[in-house]
């Protein structure tokens, strides 16, 4: 090996480069080479290189365009939510005006019942304050009769007790 | 290589570039094995590990290799798209295969008693002209006669037009020269380089800042085989365009 390098380089005087003896093996092996890359490159590398990059950007399109409806998706959930929310708080306000009506009516009712009960004590207390009063002008009659009775029998005189009783109505009258 | 270093202070940086058979003999035929053979292949090898081995997958989220393959191919896709427009997009399997065999080419190149095959003008030459002669093809066929319009200056006066054509068409007929030259320019002289300093390392009292130095010199290698590989690629574009997008600029 050594040898011939020697021997080479003696051939090549200066530089390698413009030893046109090898021109033409270089030139033949640079074809084979060239071929060769361009084989690999449009048959196998460059097809699959291309549909690689391609499935990439198709696959970025597709999540892209997924994670755009999942958006819209949530959106729409939260409108629906909004909405459930909504109904679901009239549906208690309307709940809550029934029963402060039902409250209400049950309180006017309880309070024209008691109105009416208190009503109904008044008139016979009346009635009784009436009767009682009544009673007493009565026994008022009766202490007059008795007392005028016992003041004719003290004073040593025998009263019948018609006659005492017409003069006590006479005298209660006027 | 490095048995020629160790006779005394001797520097080769020629050498590294010499094409020598695989298998011995001296002669070197068209057909012979040889090192451009090995590291071609090595290419070759290494373009399919990255792009077929690295993508067996196809996985959706990809894994490190699948992102680098996809990446050079984004990259490429969107350079031949945005340079030479829609019309372009069929030659993208094209400027690619350039692109990796270059790119790869100069990478390996860098690997320690590697050869770098686009240090030779042999190899350069044949793609540029490879992009030259399509481009002039591809453009005499596409707008017909109508392709020697791009000489013909409509927006300048009448007067300097033809003065203009003149310097068009060299400046067309140079540009396969400075393409290829570009390239291997480029990376025969930053191997040269680098083999010249680092011989200076049989030195003992030198060898420290050497290795830095040569160090240093290889991460500008590095930088420099990347962007020549994008460089001749997006030349390759700017062409294209001349001949797909029909004669305006």
């Amino acid at each position: 090996m050594a040898t011939d390098a020697q021997g080479a380089a003696g051939e090549a005087v200066g530089m390698p480069q413009l030893d046109f003896s090898t021109w033409p093996n270089q030139i033949f092996w640079l074809a084979v080479t060239l071929v060769a890359i361009y084989m690999i490159l449009t048959r196998v590398a460059l097809p699959r290189i291309g549909a690689v990059l391609a499935e990439r950007r198709g696959t970025i399109s597709n999540d892209l365009a997924a994670a755009e409806e999942l958006k819209l998706k949530a959106v729409e959930a939260e409108a629906a939510y909004n909405e459930a929310l909504a109904t679901a708080r009239a549906e208690a306000a309307k709940i809550v005006a029934q029963a402060k009506a039902e409250i209400d009516a049950e309180l006017a009712k309880a309070t024209a019942k008691a109105d009416a009960e208190i009503d109904a004590k008044a008139a016979v207390s009346e009635a009784r304050i009436a009767e009682i009063r009544a009673g007493a002008l009565e026994s008022v009659t009766e202490v007059a009769k008795d007392t005028a009775r016992e003041l004719v029998a003290a004073l040593g005189s025998k009263a019948d007790a018609r006659s005492v009783t017409a003069a006590v109505n006479a005298r209660l009258k006027g | 290589m490095a048995d020629e270093a160790t006779g005394g202070f001797q520097i080769h940086p020629m050498d590294q570039f010499i094409v020598k058979p695989l298998f011995g003999g001296d002669h070197i035929a068209w057909y012979t094995v040889t090192n451009v053979t090995l590291w071609m292949a090595l290419a070759v090898v290494a373009i399919a590990a990255l792009l077929i081995y690295g993508t067996r997958r196809r996985a959706i989220v990809p894994s490190r290799s699948q992102s680098v393959a996809e990446m050079i191919y984004g990259f490429i896709y969107n350079m031949v798209e945005d340079v030479t427009g829609h019309e372009g997009v069929k030659y993208f399997p094209y400027v690619m295969t350039l692109f990796l065999f270059i790119l790869l080419s100069n990478l390996l190149g860098l690997l320690p008693m590697a050869f770098t095959t686009t240090s030779h003008v042999a190899v350069t030459v044949v793609l540029a002209l490879l992009v030259f002669l399509g481009v002039t093809i591809l453009g005499f066929i596409k707008n017909g006669v109508g392709f020697l319009g791009m000489f013909w200056v409509s927006s300048a006066p009448l007067a300097i037009r033809p003065v203009l054509a003149i310097i068009e068409v060299i400046s067309y007929f140079v540009r396969p020269v400075s393409h290829s030259i570009r390239l291997a320019g480029n990376m025969m002289a930053g191997h040269a380089v680098v083999k010249v300093i680092a011989g200076f390392a049989s030195m003992a009292i030198v060898s420290p800042v050497v290795i830095g130095a040569v160090s240093a010199l290889y991460g500008l290698e590095l930088l420099v085989a990347v962007v020549q590989a994008y460089v001749f690629t997006i030349l390759t574009c700017v062409y294209l365009r001349d001949a797909v997008g029909g004669a305006h600029h």
